[in-house]
């Protein structure tokens, strides 16, 4: 019999007021015994709507009966014969917009918390102790070249090894997991606990990953496809180029860009003593946008103790661009949020410091093509907010390094590889998905993206070799 | 893990040291002008540093690293044969040499070291090169050989004159062009500057009346020196550029170099407070 509760279990979680003081992952995870029950609101629907919802089609409704059995080790099965990176996607996906959305329960009451479930089943088997070691599948000889080492070529890299070929990826920092580990947070997806694991699951299965390789600099894709006899490159570089306003002030002292504070703090660990990456003490921060990339950035200036930290964003809250369990964390934590704002030019001292920001208010007009109102400045409205730092988190876009050293690629407007729905780009054997392709979007898109690349490469190599 | 196969001081002060590390991927396309980052060990921070040197048949860079800060002075305490974790690169554009046929390099301090590596590859192209290399004192002096043999002239001075000609590098580059004139001989078509900002500033105000296009080679503060941070901002000619992509070389009488002193001074104090944590037991070895 279902448990016909209207809601989720709630996710057990430190407290606000003790979280925003430190790094420790905020949401601790299902019981198993809140598992079971959260699995048991499962009505098992035939026709499977969720799965539909899913980029990597995960077998939803099938791992969620064997939650509810208690057989948690058949669960991760099947969650991994079609997720490579469950213990990820169960913590970043914005699941209210795919899979969760679809659920029947969500039409009155709240849907199966499958994220959670998820996590939990991952989590359960990253803590079990007598883990079967991993298959290295055979090698079938043929070698692809994977740039980057995000959520994208992870999952191309995992797919495209259990197909057998011998897959090497290029990282250009220092670890391995790209966005995973420089952007998202590690209070949100912890880097030892859960990406490092997923990489090194990947090298027990033979991918080789080569670090400290910048393509495009060190070695270019058409050396890797003429020298070194790579018969694929699948391109997962993401969108690495922080995007700024454009308004004066921005480049005083204490203007940094999301990406630059982000990696400061999560791939170089400046919150920590004992790293050596430096980290300005700052007392008033002003976060300008309001995407989840806001939401992280904001919560980590609070952490690192700025007594106040404002999200500064053009529209109103039925706009905001985050996933609403991110905007409910920061507000918990004590962001504040100066809505219906924008910024028009950040303020310096003599010195050169930032020590404020002047916006201007805005007023919600007619609806854009996206269908979101838009934002209209109310003439003479300026006001400064007095801030000793600004952090611009208005988004990224594909860096130019690849394309600009790569024969034969075409890109789009935006800046990003243009590749068709199968991850083909113009340049025959060169594939590529995710940001590179799209421009800043999810983990989970990505890692949709990696599995088409993947497919259309093993297509590619099979009909070559035929 | 990077291995250092040479570590030499090049100075009697041992204050800059040289490092040539296997690194064949970074080897392979190196050119002078670009920039490689290095991070000692896991706590270690991301530490950009010219290229003063590659083979790309033994598979090794070189680097001249001048020890200021915490890193680089832990960075002296390797030895021959030790590891450092990470070394990363080749980074940034090479130097444009395209069609110059008479240039002057000036060097300051450690940036003498980055200069070299033009120098040698202007020279080995026939291009004619006057050397121009400007140090606080004798006891700080490098590349002696290394300069003379890849100049047409080579000027040595001292800001107290304890080696070669006494005085700074501004006032040598003034009289070079001035005697090019006096003595109608073909002018500089090309100053290549290299040094402290301020020394840069200031030779920068040397060549503008003459309308000598002259190039520098900004180390701003960056993070991951692929255009992913921004924090190597710089102002040139009015516009936002990463030097990190865009750079390291940039037109000098473009760059905003105010803005470029203060933003170079931003960590300032972290720094220095790190700086004063290296063990003194183990001479700045971190686990050692």
């Amino acid at each position: 019999m279902a448990n016909m509760k209207m809601e989720k279990n709630p996710m057990p979680e430190q407290e606000p007021l003790v979280r925003n003081k430190n790094f420790d992952e905020v949401a601790l995870g299902y019981t198993p015994e809140m598992a079971i029950d959260e699995a048991k609101r499962c009505l098992n629907c035939h026709n499977m709507p969720c799965r539909t919802g899913c980029p990597v089609s995960v077998r939803i409704p099938e791992f969620i009966a064997k939650v509810a059995e208690g057989d948690f080790d058949a669960a991760y099965e099947i969650v991994t014969s079609t997720n490579s990176l469950p213990a990820v996607c169960g913590r970043v996906c914005p699941q209210e917009k795919q899979c969760e959305s679809k659920c029947v329960r969500g039409i009155k009451g709240e849907p199966v918390g499958i994220g959670r479930l998820e996590r939990f089943v991952a989590d359960y088997h990253m803590s079990k102790e007598d883990k079967e070691p991993v298959k290295v599948p055979e090698s079938n000889g043929h070698r692809v070249a994977i740039i980057g080492s995000g959520p994208a070529s992870l999952t191309c890299a995992g797919d495209l090894r259990k197909m057998g070929y011998d897959v090497t990826i290029f990282e250009a920092f220092h670890k391995a997991g790209g966005v995973l580990v420089y952007g998202i947070p590690e209070f949100r997806l912890p880097k030892d606990k859960v990406v490092a694991v997923e990489v090194e699951n990947l090298k027990a299965m033979g991918v080789k990953i080569v670090t400290d390789a910048v393509i495009g600099k060190a070695i270019t894709i058409d050396e890797l496809l003429d020298d070194e006899k790579f018969e694929a490159v699948f391109i997962g570089s993401g969108a690495g180029l922080p995007q700024f306003l454009h308004i004066p002030g921005e480049n005083l002292l204490g203007v940094y860009s999301a990406n630059e504070l982000l990696t400061r703090v999560n791939l170089m660990k400046a919150y920590r003593d004992d790293y050596d990456t430096p980290i300005k003490r700052f007392n008033r921060v002003a976060v300008v946008g309001a995407g989840n990339v806001a939401m992280d950035a904001s919560r980590v200036a609070k952490r690192l103790g700025a007594e106040h930290v404002y999200i500064t964003y053009r529209r109103g809250r039925d706009e905001l661009p985050a996933r609403k369990e991110e905007v409910e964390h920061a507000e918990a934590e004590g962001i504040e949020f100066n809505l219906l704002n924008n910024p028009v030019a950040i303020i310096g001292d003599e010195n050169g410091h930032v020590k404020g920001i002047e916006l201007v208010k805005q007023e919600l007009g007619e609806p854009d093509e996206k269908g979101r109102r838009r934002p209209v400045p109310v003439e003479g409205s300026n006001w400064v907010l007095d801030v000793d730092t600004v952090i611009i988190a208005i988004g990224t876009s594909p860096n130019p390094l690849i394309r600009s050293t790569t024969k034969g690629l075409t890109v789009t407007k935006k800046g990003g590889i243009e590749a068709d729905e199968g991850g083909r780009t113009a340049r025959e054997g060169v594939f590529a998905g995710g940001d590179a392709v799209t421009g800043s979007a999810t983990v989970i898109l990505a890692m949709g993206a990696g599995k088409t690349g993947a497919k259309s490469i093993d297509e590619y190599i099979r009909s070559k070799n035929a | 893990m990077f291995k250092v196969v040479t570590k030499r001081f090049l100075n009697e002060a041992k204050t800059i040291c040289l490092f040539e590390i296997e690194a064949p991927l970074v080897a392979k396309h190196a050119q002078a002008g670009q920039f490689v980052i290095f991070r000692l060990d896991e706590q270690g921070e991301r530490t950009p540093v010219s290229v003063a040197g590659y083979d790309r048949e033994k598979g090794t860079v070189t680097v001249m690293v001048q020890a200021a800060g915490r890193t680089t002075k832990m960075l002296h305490t390797v030895e021959e044969g030790d590891y450092i974790t990470d070394f990363v690169g080749p980074l940034g554009k090479a130097t444009e040499m395209e069609g110059l046929k008479k240039v002057c390099v000036v060097g300051g301090g450690v940036g003498c070291a980055i200069a070299y590596p033009i120098a040698k590859e202007m020279h080995a192209r026939g291009i004619d090169v006057t050397f121009i290399a400007g140090f606080r004192s004798a006891d700080i002096v490098i590349l002696k050989d290394e300069l003379k043999a890849v100049s047409d002239k080579l000027i040595m001075c001292t800001d107290d004159g304890t080696y070669g000609e006494k005085g700074f590098t501004t006032q040598y580059l003034k009289q070079e062009i001035d005697a090019n004139i006096a003595e109608n001989r073909p002018q500089f078509d090309r100053v290549i500057a290299i040094g402290p900002d301020i020394m840069m500033k200031f030779l920068a105000d040397v060549t503008r009346p003459y309308g000598i296009k002259t190039i520098i080679s900004l180390d701003p503060i960056m993070v991951d020196g692929t255009g992913m941070c921004g924090g190597c901002r710089v102002i040139v000619g009015g516009e936002t550029k990463f030097a990190c992509v865009d750079g390291p070389d940039f037109d000098a009488h473009e760059v905003d170099f105010d803005s470029l002193i203060k933003r170079a001074a931003f960590y300032k104090d972290e720094q220095d407070e790190a700086a004063k944590h290296i063990c003194n037991m183990t001479g700045g070895k971190r686990n050692g």
